[in-house]
Protein backbone atom coordinates (compact mmCIF):
# COMPACT_ATOMS: atom_id res chain seq x y z
CA UNK A 1 0.00 0.00 0.00
CA UNK A 2 2.58 1.97 0.92
CA UNK A 3 4.07 1.72 -2.59
CA UNK A 4 1.21 3.18 -4.51
CA UNK A 5 0.88 6.44 -2.05
CA UNK A 6 4.22 6.66 -2.25
CA UNK A 7 4.17 6.12 -6.55
CA UNK A 8 0.88 9.13 -6.34
CA UNK A 9 2.69 11.39 -4.46
CA UNK A 10 5.77 11.24 -6.62
CA UNK A 11 4.73 10.28 -9.59
CA UNK A 12 5.97 13.83 -11.44
CA UNK A 13 9.63 12.56 -10.26
CA UNK A 14 8.92 9.80 -11.29
CA UNK A 15 8.21 10.33 -14.91
CA UNK A 16 11.31 12.60 -15.42
CA UNK A 17 13.45 10.37 -14.28
CA UNK A 18 11.58 7.38 -16.53
CA UNK A 19 12.05 10.08 -19.42
CA UNK A 20 15.41 10.62 -19.01
CA UNK A 21 16.00 6.87 -18.67
CA UNK A 22 13.96 6.48 -22.36
CA UNK A 23 16.40 9.33 -23.52
CA UNK A 24 19.74 7.65 -22.16
CA UNK A 25 18.94 4.11 -23.74
CA UNK A 26 17.00 5.39 -26.95
CA UNK A 27 20.85 7.76 -28.23
CA UNK A 28 22.84 5.09 -27.38
CA UNK A 29 20.59 2.19 -28.99
CA UNK A 30 20.50 4.73 -32.04
CA UNK A 31 24.23 4.77 -32.22
CA UNK A 32 24.79 1.18 -31.26
CA UNK A 33 22.53 1.11 -34.78
CA UNK A 34 24.05 3.02 -36.63
CA UNK A 35 27.89 1.85 -35.73
CA UNK A 36 26.95 -1.76 -35.35
CA UNK A 37 25.31 -2.40 -38.81
CA UNK A 38 27.53 -1.07 -41.05
CA UNK A 39 30.07 -3.49 -38.92
CA UNK A 40 28.06 -5.91 -39.18
CA UNK A 41 27.97 -5.49 -42.98
CA UNK A 42 31.58 -5.37 -43.57
CA UNK A 43 32.09 -8.67 -41.11
CA UNK A 44 30.11 -10.41 -43.23
CA UNK A 45 31.48 -9.31 -46.58
CA UNK A 46 35.13 -9.60 -45.61
CA UNK A 47 35.99 -12.13 -43.51
CA UNK A 48 39.00 -10.89 -42.51
CA UNK A 49 37.27 -7.92 -40.53
CA UNK A 50 35.21 -10.36 -38.50
CA UNK A 51 37.14 -11.33 -35.83
CA UNK A 52 38.73 -8.03 -34.35
CA UNK A 53 35.29 -6.56 -34.93
CA UNK A 54 33.27 -9.48 -33.45
CA UNK A 55 36.16 -10.09 -31.04
CA UNK A 56 36.82 -6.16 -29.82
CA UNK A 57 32.95 -6.28 -29.39
CA UNK A 58 33.06 -9.39 -27.14
CA UNK A 59 35.81 -7.89 -24.91
CA UNK A 60 33.84 -4.82 -24.45
CA UNK A 61 30.93 -6.87 -23.26
CA UNK A 62 33.20 -8.90 -20.78
CA UNK A 63 34.35 -5.29 -18.71
CA UNK A 64 32.27 -4.66 -15.77
CA UNK A 65 29.59 -1.91 -16.21
CA UNK A 66 30.93 -0.19 -13.53
CA UNK A 67 34.30 -0.26 -14.16
CA UNK A 68 33.98 0.72 -17.94
CA UNK A 69 31.95 3.92 -16.91
CA UNK A 70 35.35 4.68 -14.78
CA UNK A 71 37.46 3.75 -17.65
CA UNK A 72 35.58 6.65 -20.32
CA UNK A 73 35.82 9.31 -16.92
CA UNK A 74 39.12 10.33 -17.97
CA UNK A 75 38.22 11.14 -21.46
CA UNK A 76 38.26 14.63 -22.87
CA UNK A 77 35.05 15.59 -24.17
CA UNK A 78 32.88 12.03 -22.96
CA UNK A 79 33.87 12.93 -19.56
CA UNK A 80 32.87 16.32 -19.15
CA UNK A 81 29.23 15.28 -18.67
CA UNK A 82 28.17 12.17 -16.79
CA UNK A 83 24.93 11.55 -19.38
CA UNK A 84 27.98 11.50 -22.30
CA UNK A 85 29.58 8.97 -20.49
CA UNK A 86 26.76 7.07 -19.82
CA UNK A 87 25.23 7.15 -23.74
CA UNK A 88 28.60 5.97 -24.85
CA UNK A 89 29.09 3.02 -22.41
CA UNK A 90 25.54 1.99 -22.94
CA UNK A 91 26.38 2.23 -27.18
CA UNK A 92 29.20 0.19 -26.56
CA UNK A 93 27.54 -2.32 -24.32
CA UNK A 94 24.59 -2.72 -27.33
CA UNK A 95 27.10 -3.16 -30.03
CA UNK A 96 27.57 -6.71 -29.45
CA UNK A 97 23.96 -8.23 -30.35
CA UNK A 98 23.59 -5.63 -33.58
CA UNK A 99 26.77 -6.51 -35.11
CA UNK A 100 26.51 -10.04 -34.04
CA UNK A 101 22.69 -10.25 -35.45
CA UNK A 102 23.65 -7.89 -39.02
CA UNK A 103 26.77 -10.70 -39.41
CA UNK A 104 24.08 -13.96 -38.87
CA UNK A 105 21.01 -12.44 -40.57
CA UNK A 106 22.91 -11.43 -43.99
CA UNK A 107 24.71 -14.82 -43.53
CA UNK A 108 20.96 -16.83 -43.45
CA UNK A 109 20.32 -15.17 -46.79
CA UNK A 110 20.08 -18.32 -49.15
CA UNK A 111 22.90 -18.79 -51.40
CA UNK A 112 20.99 -18.54 -54.48
CA UNK A 113 19.59 -15.90 -53.86
CA UNK A 114 22.63 -13.69 -53.29
CA UNK A 115 24.27 -15.27 -56.85
CA UNK A 116 21.22 -15.10 -58.53
CA UNK A 117 21.19 -11.30 -57.87
CA UNK A 118 25.48 -10.84 -58.43
CA UNK A 119 24.64 -13.13 -61.79
CA UNK A 120 22.14 -10.69 -63.04
CA UNK A 121 24.32 -7.62 -62.78
CA UNK A 122 23.36 -6.09 -59.18
CA UNK A 123 26.06 -3.85 -57.75
CA UNK A 124 27.35 -4.76 -54.65
CA UNK A 125 25.58 -1.88 -52.80
CA UNK A 126 21.87 -3.11 -54.56
CA UNK A 127 23.06 -6.32 -53.33
CA UNK A 128 23.32 -5.05 -49.60
CA UNK A 129 20.51 -3.23 -49.68
CA UNK A 130 17.67 -4.28 -51.96
CA UNK A 131 18.49 -8.11 -51.29
CA UNK A 132 20.57 -8.70 -47.58
CA UNK A 133 19.24 -5.91 -45.26
CA UNK A 134 15.59 -7.12 -46.40
CA UNK A 135 16.09 -10.40 -45.61
CA UNK A 136 18.23 -10.33 -42.79
CA UNK A 137 15.63 -7.25 -40.85
CA UNK A 138 14.38 -9.53 -38.66
CA UNK A 139 17.21 -11.07 -37.32
CA UNK A 140 18.65 -7.69 -37.11
CA UNK A 141 16.17 -6.29 -35.29
CA UNK A 142 15.84 -9.13 -32.96
CA UNK A 143 19.67 -7.93 -31.71
CA UNK A 144 18.20 -4.65 -31.22
CA UNK A 145 15.90 -5.87 -29.17
CA UNK A 146 18.67 -7.74 -27.24
CA UNK A 147 20.48 -4.50 -26.67
CA UNK A 148 17.47 -2.02 -25.77
CA UNK A 149 16.50 -4.64 -22.88
CA UNK A 150 19.59 -4.75 -21.52
CA UNK A 151 20.49 -1.38 -21.77
CA UNK A 152 17.21 -0.60 -20.09
CA UNK A 153 18.62 -2.21 -16.58
CA UNK A 154 22.41 -0.98 -17.30
CA UNK A 155 21.37 2.10 -17.60
CA UNK A 156 20.29 2.03 -13.94
CA UNK A 157 24.03 1.91 -13.20
CA UNK A 158 24.54 5.35 -14.93
CA UNK A 159 22.83 6.94 -11.76
CA UNK A 160 26.14 6.27 -10.06
CA UNK A 161 28.11 8.56 -12.01
CA UNK A 162 25.22 11.00 -11.93
CA UNK A 163 23.78 10.41 -15.15
CA UNK A 164 19.94 10.57 -13.72
CA UNK A 165 18.06 7.87 -15.02
CA UNK A 166 15.30 5.42 -12.53
CA UNK A 167 18.65 4.83 -11.23
CA UNK A 168 18.69 7.41 -8.65
CA UNK A 169 15.83 5.83 -6.87
CA UNK A 170 17.64 3.02 -6.74
CA UNK A 171 20.24 4.37 -5.23
CA UNK A 172 18.55 6.36 -3.20
CA UNK A 173 16.68 3.52 -1.85
CA UNK A 174 19.79 1.43 -1.36
CA UNK A 175 21.54 4.21 0.78
CA UNK A 176 18.23 4.94 2.52
CA UNK A 177 17.38 1.81 3.15
CA UNK A 178 14.26 2.41 1.38
CA UNK A 179 12.22 -0.19 -0.45
CA UNK A 180 9.76 2.71 -1.76
CA UNK A 181 12.20 4.30 -3.56
CA UNK A 182 14.40 1.22 -4.79
CA UNK A 183 10.71 0.09 -6.49
CA UNK A 184 9.96 3.60 -7.81
CA UNK A 185 13.00 2.59 -9.87
CA UNK A 186 12.89 -1.02 -10.32
CA UNK A 187 9.43 -0.86 -11.50
CA UNK A 188 9.14 1.34 -13.93
CA UNK A 189 12.38 0.10 -15.45
CA UNK A 190 10.91 -3.24 -15.59
CA UNK A 191 7.65 -1.38 -17.23
CA UNK A 192 9.87 -0.44 -20.20
CA UNK A 193 12.01 -3.42 -20.82
CA UNK A 194 9.22 -5.28 -20.95
CA UNK A 195 7.45 -3.30 -23.45
CA UNK A 196 10.35 -2.60 -25.36
CA UNK A 197 10.68 -5.87 -25.57
CA UNK A 198 7.06 -6.80 -26.68
CA UNK A 199 7.11 -3.23 -29.45
CA UNK A 200 10.07 -4.84 -30.96
CA UNK A 201 9.16 -8.57 -30.73
CA UNK A 202 5.77 -7.68 -32.58
CA UNK A 203 7.88 -5.27 -35.64
CA UNK A 204 10.20 -8.21 -35.94
CA UNK A 205 7.57 -10.80 -36.77
CA UNK A 206 6.01 -8.81 -38.63
CA UNK A 207 9.50 -8.31 -40.69
CA UNK A 208 9.95 -11.41 -41.22
CA UNK A 209 10.85 -12.38 -44.89
CA UNK A 210 8.18 -15.70 -45.97
CA UNK B 1 27.35 -4.21 -78.77
CA UNK B 2 30.87 -3.99 -79.63
CA UNK B 3 31.38 -4.92 -83.59
CA UNK B 4 31.25 -8.67 -83.86
CA UNK B 5 33.50 -10.30 -86.38
CA UNK B 6 31.00 -11.60 -89.14
CA UNK B 7 30.42 -15.23 -88.40
CA UNK B 8 32.65 -15.65 -85.28
CA UNK B 9 31.36 -17.21 -82.10
CA UNK B 10 29.32 -15.46 -79.55
CA UNK B 11 31.11 -16.94 -76.47
CA UNK B 12 34.86 -18.02 -77.26
CA UNK B 13 37.08 -20.21 -74.99
CA UNK B 14 40.51 -20.26 -75.28
CA UNK B 15 43.20 -22.33 -73.41
CA UNK B 16 40.83 -21.42 -70.36
CA UNK B 17 42.00 -23.01 -67.03
CA UNK B 18 40.70 -22.28 -63.71
CA UNK B 19 41.94 -23.31 -60.41
CA UNK B 20 41.00 -22.91 -56.58
CA UNK B 21 42.68 -20.49 -54.55
CA UNK B 22 44.22 -23.71 -52.72
CA UNK B 23 45.56 -24.88 -56.23
CA UNK B 24 42.74 -27.65 -56.78
CA UNK B 25 42.33 -27.77 -60.97
CA UNK B 26 38.57 -27.16 -61.88
CA UNK B 27 38.89 -26.61 -65.41
CA UNK B 28 41.84 -27.42 -67.66
CA UNK B 29 42.75 -26.38 -71.15
CA UNK B 30 38.87 -25.39 -72.43
CA UNK B 31 38.65 -24.66 -76.30
CA UNK B 32 34.94 -23.77 -76.88
CA UNK B 33 33.13 -21.83 -79.19
CA UNK B 34 29.26 -21.23 -78.65
CA UNK B 35 27.83 -19.72 -82.20
CA UNK B 36 24.77 -17.08 -82.36
CA UNK B 37 21.26 -18.79 -82.19
CA UNK B 38 22.59 -21.95 -80.67
CA UNK B 39 21.83 -24.18 -77.62
CA UNK B 40 25.25 -25.41 -76.45
CA UNK B 41 24.12 -27.94 -73.67
CA UNK B 42 27.59 -28.87 -71.03
CA UNK B 43 26.51 -32.30 -70.24
CA UNK B 44 28.84 -33.81 -67.32
CA UNK B 45 28.75 -35.31 -63.78
CA UNK B 46 28.73 -33.42 -60.94
CA UNK B 47 32.46 -31.88 -60.20
CA UNK B 48 32.80 -32.23 -64.33
CA UNK B 49 33.65 -28.88 -64.54
CA UNK B 50 30.43 -27.63 -66.39
CA UNK B 51 28.56 -24.87 -63.85
CA UNK B 52 32.18 -23.74 -63.77
CA UNK B 53 32.40 -23.14 -67.22
CA UNK B 54 29.28 -21.75 -67.20
CA UNK B 55 30.19 -18.82 -64.70
CA UNK B 56 32.83 -18.07 -66.35
CA UNK B 57 30.94 -16.37 -69.11
CA UNK B 58 29.70 -13.92 -67.21
CA UNK B 59 32.41 -13.36 -64.92
CA UNK B 60 30.70 -14.86 -61.70
CA UNK B 61 34.40 -16.28 -62.01
CA UNK B 62 37.49 -15.04 -63.52
CA UNK B 63 39.96 -17.61 -65.46
CA UNK B 64 43.20 -18.27 -63.82
CA UNK B 65 44.83 -18.79 -67.30
CA UNK B 66 43.56 -18.59 -70.79
CA UNK B 67 40.72 -16.38 -72.04
CA UNK B 68 37.18 -15.62 -72.27
CA UNK B 69 35.36 -13.33 -75.29
CA UNK B 70 31.69 -12.66 -75.37
CA UNK B 71 30.84 -10.99 -78.62
CA UNK B 72 34.33 -10.61 -79.57
CA UNK B 73 35.53 -8.39 -76.25
CA UNK B 74 37.18 -10.39 -73.43
CA UNK B 75 35.23 -10.51 -70.30
CA UNK B 76 37.54 -9.65 -67.98
CA UNK B 77 38.53 -6.03 -69.83
CA UNK B 78 34.55 -5.16 -69.76
CA UNK B 79 32.52 -3.67 -67.04
CA UNK B 80 31.31 -6.56 -65.17
CA UNK B 81 28.21 -5.34 -64.54
CA UNK B 82 27.34 -4.40 -68.16
CA UNK B 83 28.40 -7.76 -69.08
CA UNK B 84 26.24 -9.66 -66.39
CA UNK B 85 23.15 -7.09 -67.12
CA UNK B 86 23.34 -8.47 -71.10
CA UNK B 87 23.24 -12.09 -70.27
CA UNK B 88 20.28 -13.96 -68.41
CA UNK B 89 20.82 -16.02 -66.07
CA UNK B 90 18.49 -18.98 -64.73
CA UNK B 91 19.91 -21.29 -61.98
CA UNK B 92 18.31 -23.95 -60.22
CA UNK B 93 17.55 -23.14 -57.23
CA UNK B 94 16.02 -20.12 -58.93
CA UNK B 95 17.08 -17.96 -56.74
CA UNK B 96 13.95 -15.45 -56.99
CA UNK B 97 13.98 -12.75 -54.27
CA UNK B 98 11.76 -14.14 -51.85
CA UNK B 99 10.77 -10.50 -50.11
CA UNK B 100 9.77 -9.11 -53.72
CA UNK B 101 6.35 -10.06 -55.89
CA UNK B 102 6.55 -11.77 -59.18
CA UNK B 103 6.17 -8.80 -61.01
CA UNK B 104 9.33 -7.12 -58.72
CA UNK B 105 11.53 -10.34 -59.41
CA UNK B 106 10.62 -10.09 -63.06
CA UNK B 107 11.26 -6.36 -63.57
CA UNK B 108 14.41 -6.34 -61.86
CA UNK B 109 16.74 -5.68 -64.34
CA UNK B 110 14.76 -3.20 -66.79
CA UNK B 111 14.28 -1.43 -62.68
CA UNK B 112 17.58 -1.01 -62.25
CA UNK B 113 18.50 0.07 -65.84
CA UNK B 114 16.20 2.99 -64.94
CA UNK B 115 13.56 1.79 -67.85
CA UNK B 116 9.97 4.02 -66.54
CA UNK B 117 7.54 1.95 -64.95
CA UNK B 118 4.98 1.56 -67.35
CA UNK B 119 7.63 0.02 -69.89
CA UNK B 120 8.52 -2.48 -67.15
CA UNK B 121 4.95 -3.11 -66.29
CA UNK B 122 4.19 -4.09 -70.16
CA UNK B 123 7.35 -5.43 -70.57
CA UNK B 124 6.59 -7.88 -67.30
CA UNK B 125 2.91 -9.09 -68.79
CA UNK B 126 4.46 -9.48 -72.11
CA UNK B 127 6.85 -11.76 -70.32
CA UNK B 128 4.38 -13.96 -68.28
CA UNK B 129 2.48 -14.60 -71.59
CA UNK B 130 5.77 -15.97 -73.21
CA UNK B 131 6.30 -18.38 -70.01
CA UNK B 132 2.18 -18.93 -69.86
CA UNK B 133 1.56 -17.70 -66.96
CA UNK B 134 -1.37 -15.92 -65.67
CA UNK B 135 -0.91 -12.46 -65.34
CA UNK B 136 -3.03 -13.10 -61.88
CA UNK B 137 0.10 -14.45 -59.84
CA UNK B 138 2.01 -11.42 -61.03
CA UNK B 139 1.25 -9.73 -57.34
CA UNK B 140 2.04 -12.89 -55.61
CA UNK B 141 5.52 -13.53 -53.54
CA UNK B 142 7.59 -16.47 -54.79
CA UNK B 143 6.51 -19.02 -51.75
CA UNK B 144 3.05 -18.60 -53.03
CA UNK B 145 4.11 -20.61 -56.12
CA UNK B 146 4.42 -24.12 -57.44
CA UNK B 147 7.72 -25.39 -58.26
CA UNK B 148 6.63 -25.22 -61.87
CA UNK B 149 5.52 -21.57 -61.60
CA UNK B 150 8.75 -20.66 -59.55
CA UNK B 151 11.06 -21.79 -62.75
CA UNK B 152 8.78 -20.31 -65.26
CA UNK B 153 9.51 -16.69 -63.17
CA UNK B 154 13.08 -17.49 -63.24
CA UNK B 155 13.16 -17.84 -66.77
CA UNK B 156 10.56 -15.12 -67.57
CA UNK B 157 13.27 -12.99 -65.11
CA UNK B 158 16.07 -13.63 -67.45
CA UNK B 159 14.49 -12.59 -70.20
CA UNK B 160 13.47 -9.71 -68.94
CA UNK B 161 15.59 -7.22 -70.49
CA UNK B 162 16.12 -9.13 -73.75
CA UNK B 163 19.55 -10.49 -73.58
CA UNK B 164 20.85 -12.05 -76.66
CA UNK B 165 22.49 -15.14 -74.19
CA UNK B 166 21.00 -17.32 -72.00
CA UNK B 167 23.12 -19.00 -69.56
CA UNK B 168 20.87 -21.81 -67.71
CA UNK B 169 22.42 -23.97 -64.97
CA UNK B 170 20.04 -27.27 -64.60
CA UNK B 171 16.73 -25.00 -64.47
CA UNK B 172 14.84 -27.98 -64.76
CA UNK B 173 16.58 -29.62 -61.96
CA UNK B 174 14.58 -29.37 -59.50
CA UNK B 175 10.70 -30.22 -60.72
CA UNK B 176 8.87 -33.20 -61.36
CA UNK B 177 9.09 -35.34 -64.16
CA UNK B 178 5.97 -34.09 -65.54
CA UNK B 179 6.50 -30.47 -64.97
CA UNK B 180 10.04 -30.91 -66.51
CA UNK B 181 8.67 -32.25 -69.91
CA UNK B 182 6.15 -29.25 -69.81
CA UNK B 183 8.99 -27.38 -69.26
CA UNK B 184 11.15 -28.63 -71.68
CA UNK B 185 8.62 -28.49 -74.40
CA UNK B 186 8.15 -24.87 -74.00
CA UNK B 187 12.16 -24.52 -73.97
CA UNK B 188 12.26 -25.62 -77.30
CA UNK B 189 9.25 -23.27 -79.00
CA UNK B 190 10.45 -20.60 -77.18
CA UNK B 191 13.70 -20.84 -78.00
CA UNK B 192 12.46 -21.31 -81.88
CA UNK B 193 10.60 -17.62 -81.39
CA UNK B 194 13.31 -16.16 -79.55
CA UNK B 195 16.38 -17.74 -81.33
CA UNK B 196 18.88 -16.51 -78.34
CA UNK B 197 22.37 -17.91 -77.57
CA UNK B 198 21.86 -20.45 -74.63
CA UNK B 199 24.46 -22.50 -72.65
CA UNK B 200 22.54 -25.26 -71.00
CA UNK B 201 23.96 -26.86 -68.25
CA UNK B 202 22.56 -30.51 -67.22
CA UNK B 203 23.51 -34.08 -66.21
CA UNK B 204 20.94 -35.40 -67.79
CA UNK B 205 21.37 -37.19 -71.52
CA UNK B 206 17.79 -37.08 -72.33
CA UNK B 207 17.89 -33.78 -72.13
CA UNK B 208 20.93 -32.55 -73.27
CA UNK B 209 19.53 -34.88 -76.07
CA UNK B 210 16.00 -32.81 -76.57
CA UNK B 211 17.48 -28.92 -76.19
CA UNK B 212 20.91 -29.13 -77.20
CA UNK B 213 21.70 -28.35 -81.04
CA UNK B 214 24.89 -29.75 -79.77
CA UNK B 215 26.47 -31.45 -76.84
CA UNK B 216 29.48 -30.37 -74.61
CA UNK B 217 30.65 -33.56 -72.64
CA UNK B 218 33.27 -32.41 -69.98
CA UNK B 219 34.97 -35.05 -67.45
CA UNK B 220 36.65 -34.29 -64.63
CA UNK B 221 37.28 -30.48 -65.66
CA UNK B 222 37.92 -31.36 -69.32
CA UNK B 223 35.84 -30.78 -72.49
CA UNK B 224 36.28 -34.68 -73.95
CA UNK B 225 34.17 -34.09 -77.12
CA UNK B 226 31.10 -31.62 -78.74
CA UNK B 227 28.59 -33.57 -80.91
CA UNK B 228 25.76 -33.17 -82.23
CA UNK B 229 22.72 -34.67 -80.69
CA UNK B 230 22.51 -37.88 -83.37
CA UNK B 231 26.27 -38.49 -83.59
CA UNK B 232 26.34 -38.25 -79.31
CA UNK B 233 24.09 -41.47 -79.94
CA UNK B 234 26.50 -43.58 -82.52
CA UNK B 235 29.35 -41.81 -80.75
CA UNK B 236 32.42 -44.63 -80.29
CA UNK B 237 34.31 -42.18 -77.64
CA UNK B 238 33.95 -44.58 -74.55
CA UNK B 239 32.30 -42.09 -72.16
CA UNK B 240 29.38 -40.83 -74.46
CA UNK B 241 28.87 -44.46 -75.19
CA UNK B 242 29.16 -45.16 -71.40
CA UNK B 243 26.37 -42.23 -70.98
CA UNK B 244 24.30 -43.62 -73.71
CA UNK B 245 24.10 -46.99 -72.33
CA UNK B 246 23.40 -45.57 -68.83
CA UNK B 247 20.22 -43.59 -69.97
CA UNK B 248 19.14 -47.04 -71.55
CA UNK B 249 16.39 -47.54 -74.38
CA UNK B 250 14.41 -45.67 -76.38
CA UNK B 251 16.99 -42.16 -76.80
CA UNK B 252 16.98 -42.22 -80.59
CA UNK B 253 13.26 -40.51 -80.63
CA UNK B 254 14.56 -37.85 -77.43
CA UNK B 255 17.27 -36.57 -79.91
CA UNK B 256 16.99 -33.48 -81.23
CA UNK B 257 16.33 -33.02 -84.92
CA UNK B 258 15.16 -29.36 -84.45
CA UNK B 259 16.25 -27.19 -87.50
CA UNK B 260 17.88 -24.42 -84.59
Amino acid sequence: MNVFYFFLQHHEEILDLTLEHLWLVGISTLLAVLIGIPLGIVSAHWPVWNKPILGTANIIQTVPSLALFGFLLPVPWIGARADRLAILALTLYALLPVIRNTYTGIRGVDPSVVEAGRGMGLTDRQLVFQVELPLAVSVILSGVRVAVVVSVGLATIAAAIGAGGLGEFIFRGLAMVNNELILAGAIPAAILALSADFGLGWLERRLRPR
Amino acid sequence: METIPANGPVIDFRDVVYTLPNGQPLLQNLNLQVQGGETLVLLGRSGSGKTTTLKLINRLLTPSGGEVRVNGALTAENDVIRLRRSIGYVIQDVGLFPHFTVERNIGLVPRIEGWPAERIQLRVEELLQLVRLDSQIASRYPHQLSGGQRQRVGVARALAADPAILLMDEPFGAVDAITRDQLQREFLSLQQRLNKTVVFVTHDLREALRLGSRIALMEAGRLVTVLSPQDFLRSSDPLAAAYVQAFGEGLDSAANRGTS
